[in-house]
């Protein structure tokens, strides 16, 4: 099992990216961390014909605190996303969720942009970018745009990238103070892809549930909100009746798939399970 | 440009300077080029955790990175723990525990085991485990391996 050929270009810019993609045609293609890309890259599912490496470029390995929000540049690894302490502080949602991403070694060098750019269905990055109103910041030939991760995710594994484009940073809202939080997934074993998880955001005003948001992943195309199960909790005080209309909402909504990890039906039970679970746990915590 | 390319690795503290194919994984860099065949090559695809190096001080698949990519790097294997006769630190503790059967998986575990004693907090049996749960064994059944963690972790410094 071993690559099939290809040019290889060192990047020393994000222009320099940029205009290497563009005269590549569609055949070019980012490679960061490459723990997602080389497995696919090494089976020949992939066969790009310019591999554009973009891990000498300096600047990118930041995480900037933007006041309302953060911005992780293209080169924040996994490792530094889950022990920054600013992250620890103001969007604890995404530092408990780190625990669960891959194993030590791929955290080391896997990124969270080029996670969101894979768009697995069953990874943690793109359900949180979209739990966290996520903006994905995109360098092209014609300059720099902005795109909301909900329009940047298309599909299983496709985004909304032109050929000659790279994502240079995803800004992440900080949830404002106060804020519950939950977080759960469900894999076969620690670390490996989940066949499902749930991440809920609520804040409490006069005994009610406001600007709640509901994202899952594993049980659909791509991770998603679940905008019915939001629904059904703003607004109101999440008792237990509640959280079980919450939970028969979800389950209408998602549509997911069987494999030889788990069936449908299992999928859509273990998803409304987990729900149940952290919508529970974001009303508690929240302030 | 499929040609090949000049790359300087730096393995063990020694510069190694080789005309490569782009599309070469670090992995048969090693072994192939370099003759370090204490790096062991499993799945190909950063499941199995056999082919585990360090790169810069940190643990990483080899078989996930190509050989231009670790150019101007360092790059450490299981050669710079020991020899035969002068067994490492690390080495001593899996003999020691018995944390080895047929050995295919060691040389990865052993790589990622450097990381985590130099990085991580290992307090307890799950710290320790999470840590080791990106590689396989097939043999042991990790007891003793995570037996040989514990002891190593109980001795070592502060981490970075």
């Amino acid at each position: 099992m071993k690559p099939a050929p290809f040019d290889y270009v060192r990047a020393e810019s994000v222009e320099h990216a940029v205009a290497t993609l563009a005269a590549a045609g569609s055949d070019g293609k980012i490679i960061a961390g490459g723990q997602s890309l080389m497995p696919m890259i090494n089976f020949r599912l992939v066969r790009p014909a310019v591999l554009v490496d973009i891990n000498r470029i300096s600047g990118l390995d930041r995480i900037e605190d933007r006041g309302k929000h953060l911005r992780l540049g293209a080169l924040v690894r996994h490792r530094m996303t889950a022990s920054d302490a600013v992250i620890a502080r103001d969007v604890p949602v995404l530092h408990a969720a780190m625990e669960n991403v891959a194993h030590l070694t791929v955290r080391n060098r896997g990124t969270f942009c080029g996670s969101v750019c894979h768009a697995d269905p069953s990874a943690e990055m793109p359900m949180l970018t979209l739990l966290l109103d996520g903006v994905v910041r995109i360098a092209g030939p014609n300059g720099e745009r902005e795109i909301a991760a909900a329009d940047f995710l298309t599909g299983s594994l496709t985004n909304a990238l032109d050929p000659a484009e790279m994502v240079t940073a995803i800004d992440i809202a900080k949830p404002a103070p106060g804020t519950g939080w939950g977080f759960a997934e469900f894999a076969r074993r620690h670390g490996d892809y989940a066949l499902a998880a749930v991440s809920v955001l609520i804040e409490r005003a006069d005994g009610a549930a406001r600007n709640v948001r509901v994202a899952v992943m594993g049980v659909g195309e791509i991770a998603s909100r679940i905008v019915p199960a939001e629904a059904v909790l703003e607004g109101r005080e999440p008792t237990a009746a509640v959280i079980a209309e919450a939970v028969a909402a979800l389950r209408d909504d998602i549509e997911p798939m069987s494999d030889l990890s788990a069936s449908a039906d299992y999928r859509r039970h273990l998803a409304g399970a987990l729900a149940a679970k952290v919508i529970a746990q974001a009303w508690e915590r929240a302030a | 440009m499929t040609d090949p390319v000049s790359i300087t690795v730096h393995v063990n503290g020694t510069a190694h300077t080789r005309r490569v194919e782009p599309r070469l994984l670090l992995s048969d860099f090693l072994r192939h080029e370099l003759g370090l065949t204490g790096t062991h090559v499993g799945c190909e695809h950063g499941v199995c955790g056999a082919c585990t190096v360090l790169i810069d001080g940190r643990s990483a698949r080899s078989c996930l990175t190509l050989a231009v990519m670790a150019d101007g790097q360092d790059i450490e294997t299981v050669e710079a723990q020991g020899t035969q006769e002068d067994l490492g630190r690390i080495q001593r503790a899996f003999r020691d525990h018995h944390a080895l059967q047929c050995g295919f998986c060691t040389p990865g575990f052993l790589m990622t085991i450097a990381d985590m004693l130099r990085h991580h907090p290992l307090e307890n049996d799950e710290q320790i485990r999470e840590a080791l749960s990106g590689n396989l064994c097939r043999c042991t059944g990790y007891q003793n391996i995570v037996a040989a963690v514990r002891e190593l972790a109980s001795e070592r410094g502060p981490i970075e």
